[in-house]
């Protein structure tokens, strides 16, 4: 790290933006709308009649009367409230891929060309876009050695749900219902696999990390494959960073036993072009197109979780699939899959994620996939060395070892020494204007924090972020009070409790929620 | 008002820094007092007490008179009331004993006490398992899960309590070690009983398998799936644990929360079994018999804290492929990667035990997870 590295002297807005219920005016509006013309009256008659009474509501609705001046102001004010990727180093949002989109796939993405499609025209009139859909499949088969891909699934837990579907459809047609009713994850896996594999009724048996090693206990493993296994769902590397040399042992000794293998690519980040599912030995995967392929992950839009399987599985993904007719030169959208599980998501899936993923691979190329990686890897080493060299972290498991694309670390250490962990550390950094996150399920790992750089970001943009975090740990040392009653430089100062985030009893997702059950309650009290 | 109890034990920790690995027993006491020892606990209660200060109207406080408790907490200059007792100048357990029972005459609703092993050891033999306690960590030996990990930590939990935050319990254990044995470098440990402690919210709790739940919400999801599974013909031996008498209550059937109870086709067929027993009724069902287990919170022991009546002897009988362990997630938390622990007192025994287990961790959830020695 540069001695020289500066660290930004940040302050959040200092306004505290009200909500925009509490700035309503009682008549002030935004459109004065002009009235109807007379002749277009004439012929049109009264609209309001053609709404039947019962879908008519008896009140307006109780929306915020603002100026247009004044809403553009209020939410240019909550924008600079925040912390993101346009304004942030996000690399300590580990686990999520938090990677520049670049701005030109937007403009694809918001083109008029694609955002005025109607999902009801006719196929003859977007083939451009079912070319696009058709081609990204065929980069993924390549990306994957999967035989097909379904573009449907709306997110990483949607395309879970899918591919479970479809072990449950492929085991009821094999007349195997009975029989293999088990399947088995893995501790650091993606946690939705609990939630689907019960909703298909399956058992679910998770596999704990070798302490030393951090990978899925082999032998526990093999203890838990029989012949009641239907699948394998399973990560890799999985979120501590370290791949998984044995991935080939675990597909073969379930295959062996009549399962299915799926990996969870979601993040694939790390591993573009070094290896692929099929020579892994799965049947079935998926990659998150909103985390490794240009869309952002979080509020830049709704995910896509493309599922990709071997030519045995095909029949039974989510229709439509997309398909070229030679005959006719056109492109087609293909619903005759008798054995699909049918429609997961509305239409033809996430539209803008699939033009965004595919202008960034065309762009790329099958090179600059595997420079993704090789670079994410090598930033994410940088930062391994760097954070173990500072006091008051570790990195439980697979010590000595190079990691992939991200490491799950953990302050325990510095918790211990000087009573502050990841909750101060996470309040403190915001006054840098960094960011840290706390959502590292399973929560194996006490006081844990993950940190992934991927390909986007600069060594110095890197080393600004490595120098906060080496100053907040001295302040943990010397100065403990400055975590502890951070953050500084925020609109909101402290707020001491996760309850309020946790209990779904103190939500208050609405106005209308807030008004009932919090109303009065944060102003000061009157003697 | 939230009542808030609080006992202080005065020469818990006394014995640490002076090389002494305990300060039970009066003959270790007046050895730590020769040596120079100074009083640990009243210190940390006073961290506590001023970490509650900001809240003062919001609570009433209760303690014990003098050293274990008057005093302590007229110097932070927080409001309290004492309990009507005498202690004297040097306290004993009596006193704590005492103290905790008459806190349950003065309905509190969270008993804080600051000590070690042994004081939690003589709060939980006053107060049984219904009273809220939460224990402040003073003593040489923390080996019971009753305690906040730190009196500020401590301070944040009784804050939130008195502020109306979330109030989810479970029962944790309350563990000693025969301290003759520990100051010469051996270490038993002894499951003693367990207390009623507040479910502590931080992010280490939301495991992603009962993000959720509270600790009995696991238990029944455990309970449900084990009744599902349950073979009518084969006899259950149920071990010590909250989680394991949960088993049988979600049966209908009223366990023991620190004996062994015997179980076939639904229904108890004998409670609170010793090594004997148990062998008879063995030899009745031809062996055909599971062990269910639950490990210790945090040091993951299957075999031999608190369920020794399951012998080497016992075990053997019914073998190993036939123990099946259940813990919750939160339990499986604690232990932090680590493996379960073996200590059946036979060596030969605990080196047959090593390997995988099966573990029911939830509604259709399992785990296959390791035991070493």
């Amino acid at each position: 790290m540069d001695r020289n590295t500066k660290i930004r002297d940040f302050h959040q807005a200092r306004w505290d933006e009200p909500i925009i219920f509490e700035m309503s005016a009682p008549g002030e509006t935004g459109i004065n709308l002009p009235e109807i013309e007379p002749e277009i009256e004439a012929e049109t008659g009264d609209v309001a009649q053609l709404i039947p009474g019962e879908h008519l509501r008896s009140n307006p609705p109780a929306l915020p009367e603002m100026s247009q001046m004044r809403v553009l102001k209020h939410y240019l004010h909550l924008s600079q409230e925040n912390l993101g990727a346009d304004l942030n180093v996000d690399i300590g949002q580990g686990t999520c891929t938090m990677k520049y989109s670049p701005n030109i796939n937007e403009q694809f993405a918001s083109s008029p060309k694609i955002v005025d499609l109607h999902p009801l025209q006719s196929e003859d009139t977007f083939q451009g876009t079912l070319e696009i859909m058709y081609n990204l499949e065929q980069y993924l088969k390549a990306i994957s050695g999967m035989d097909r891909f379904s573009l449907q699934p709306g997110g990483g837990s949607h395309a879970i749900l899918a591919i479970v579907s479809m072990i449950r459809a492929w085991i009821d047609d094999q007349g195997l219902g009975n029989t293999k009713d088990e399947i088995i994850t893995t501790m650091f896996s993606h946690p939705s696999n609990y939630a689907v594999a019960k909703t298909k009724g399956f058992k679910v048996i998770n596999i704990y990390p070798d302490p030393e090693t951090g990978r899925p206990d082999f032998e526990a493993f093999k203890a838990a494959v029989s012949e009641r296994t239907a699948a394998l769902l399973i990560t890799n590397p999985e979120d501590i960073g370290c791949y998984n040399d044995k991935i080939k042992e675990f597909t073969e000794l379930v295959h062996a036993h009549g399962g299915l293998c799926s990996y969870d690519q979601a993040n694939a980040n790390g591993v573009l072009g070094i290896s692929r599912a099929k020579e892994a030995g799965f049947d079935i995967c998926f990659f998150n197109v909103h985390k490794t392929f240009s869309s952002p992950h979080g509020c830049g839009g709704p995910g896509c979780g493309v599922v990709g399987v071997k030519d045995y599985l095909s029949p039974y993904l989510p229709v439509p699939l997309t398909g070229f007719d030679q005959k006719c030169g056109k492109y087609y959208l293909d619903y005759n899959l008798p054995k699909s599980i049918g429609k997961v998501k509305d239409f033809y899936g996430v539209i803008p994620a699939i033009i965004r993923a595919y202008a960034w691979i065309m762009n790329l190329g099958a090179e600059g996939l595997l420079e993704v990686s090789r670079v994410a890897v090598l930033n994410n080493n940088y930062i391994f060395r760097k954070v173990l060299a500072m006091k008051g972290t570790e990195a439980p498991y697979a010590e000595g070892e190079h990691r992939m694309e991200q490491v799950r670390y953990s302050f325990q250490p510095l918790k211990d020494e000087t009573g502050c962990g990841f909750d101060e550390v996470q309040r403190r950094i915001s006054d840098f204007g960094c960011h840290i996150w706390n959502s590292h399920e399973p929560f194996i790992v006490p006081e844990p924090f993950t940190i992934e750089p991927t390909e986007s970001y600069s060594k110095d943009e890197i080393d600004e972020y490595l120098a906060v975090l080496e100053k907040i740990i001295e302040e943990a040392y010397t100065t403990p009070e400055m975590l502890k009653t951070a953050p500084h430089n925020s609109v909101i100062h402290h707020i001491a409790e996760h309850k309020y985030l946790d209990d779904p009893d103190l939500w208050a997702i609405t106005w209308r929620m807030y008004k009932n059950r919090y109303e009065g309650y944060f102003e000061p009290k009157k003697e | 008002m939230f009542r808030l109890g609080l006992i202080i034990n005065p020469v818990a920790g006394m014995g640490g820094p002076v090389g002494l690995k305990g300060t039970d027993g009066e003959e270790v006491l007046r050895l730590a007092f020769s040596k120079g020892a100074v009083a640990q606990s009243p210190e940390r209660a006073s961290r506590v007490l001023k970490h509650l200060k900001k809240a003062q109207h919001k609570f009433s406080l209760l303690t014990c008179p003098g050293s274990m408790g008057g005093e302590i907490v007229r110097s932070c200059g927080l409001e309290f009331k004492t309990l009507p007792m005498e202690t004297g100048k040097v306290t004993s357990p009596d006193h704590t004993r005492r103290a905790a029972a008459l806190m349950m005459e003065h309905p509190v609703d969270l008993l804080l006490f600051a000590g070690g092993d042994g004081t939690a050891r003589d709060i939980a033999s006053a107060v049984g398992e219904n009273q809220l306690c939460l224990g402040v960590p003073a003593g040489v030996k923390i080996h019971s899960s009753v305690y906040a990990i730190s009196p500020e930590h401590a301070g944040e939990i009784v804050l939130d309590l008195i502020e109306g935050g979330r109030s989810s319990s479970f029962l944790a254990e309350v563990m000693d070690i025969d301290e003759e044995a520990f100051r010469a470098d051996q270490l038993k440990a002894r499951l003693y009983g367990y207390l009623k402690v507040p479910r502590v919210e931080k992010g280490l709790q939301a495991l992603k398998t009962g993000s959720a739940a509270t600790e009995k919400a696991s238990q029944q999801a455990i309970a449900a799936f084990f009744a599902e599974e349950m073979d009518p013909e084969t006899l259950y031996l149920i071990g010590p644990g909250s989680t394991t008498r949960e088993l049988l209550q979600w049966l209908g059937q009223e366990g023991t929360l620190l004996g062994v109870d015997a179980l076939r086709n639904g229904h108890i067929v004998k409670r609170d079994l010793n090594e004997k027993e148990c062998l008879e009724l063995l030899y009745q069902v031809e062996n055909r018999a599971t062990i269910v287990v639950t490990p210790i919170g945090g040091q993951g022991f299957i075999f031999g804290r608190g369920n020794q009546q399951f012998s080497p002897e016992v075990i053997r009988r019914v073998s190993k492929d036939h123990i099946l362990v259940v813990a919750t997630p939160g339990k499986m938390q604690s232990l932090q990667g680590s493996p379960f622990r073996l200590d059946t007192g036979d060596p030969e025994m605990d080196h047959n035990l090593c390997g995988i287990y099966r573990v029911l961790t939830g509604y259709r959830e399992i785990a296959f997870y390791r035991a070493e020695k």
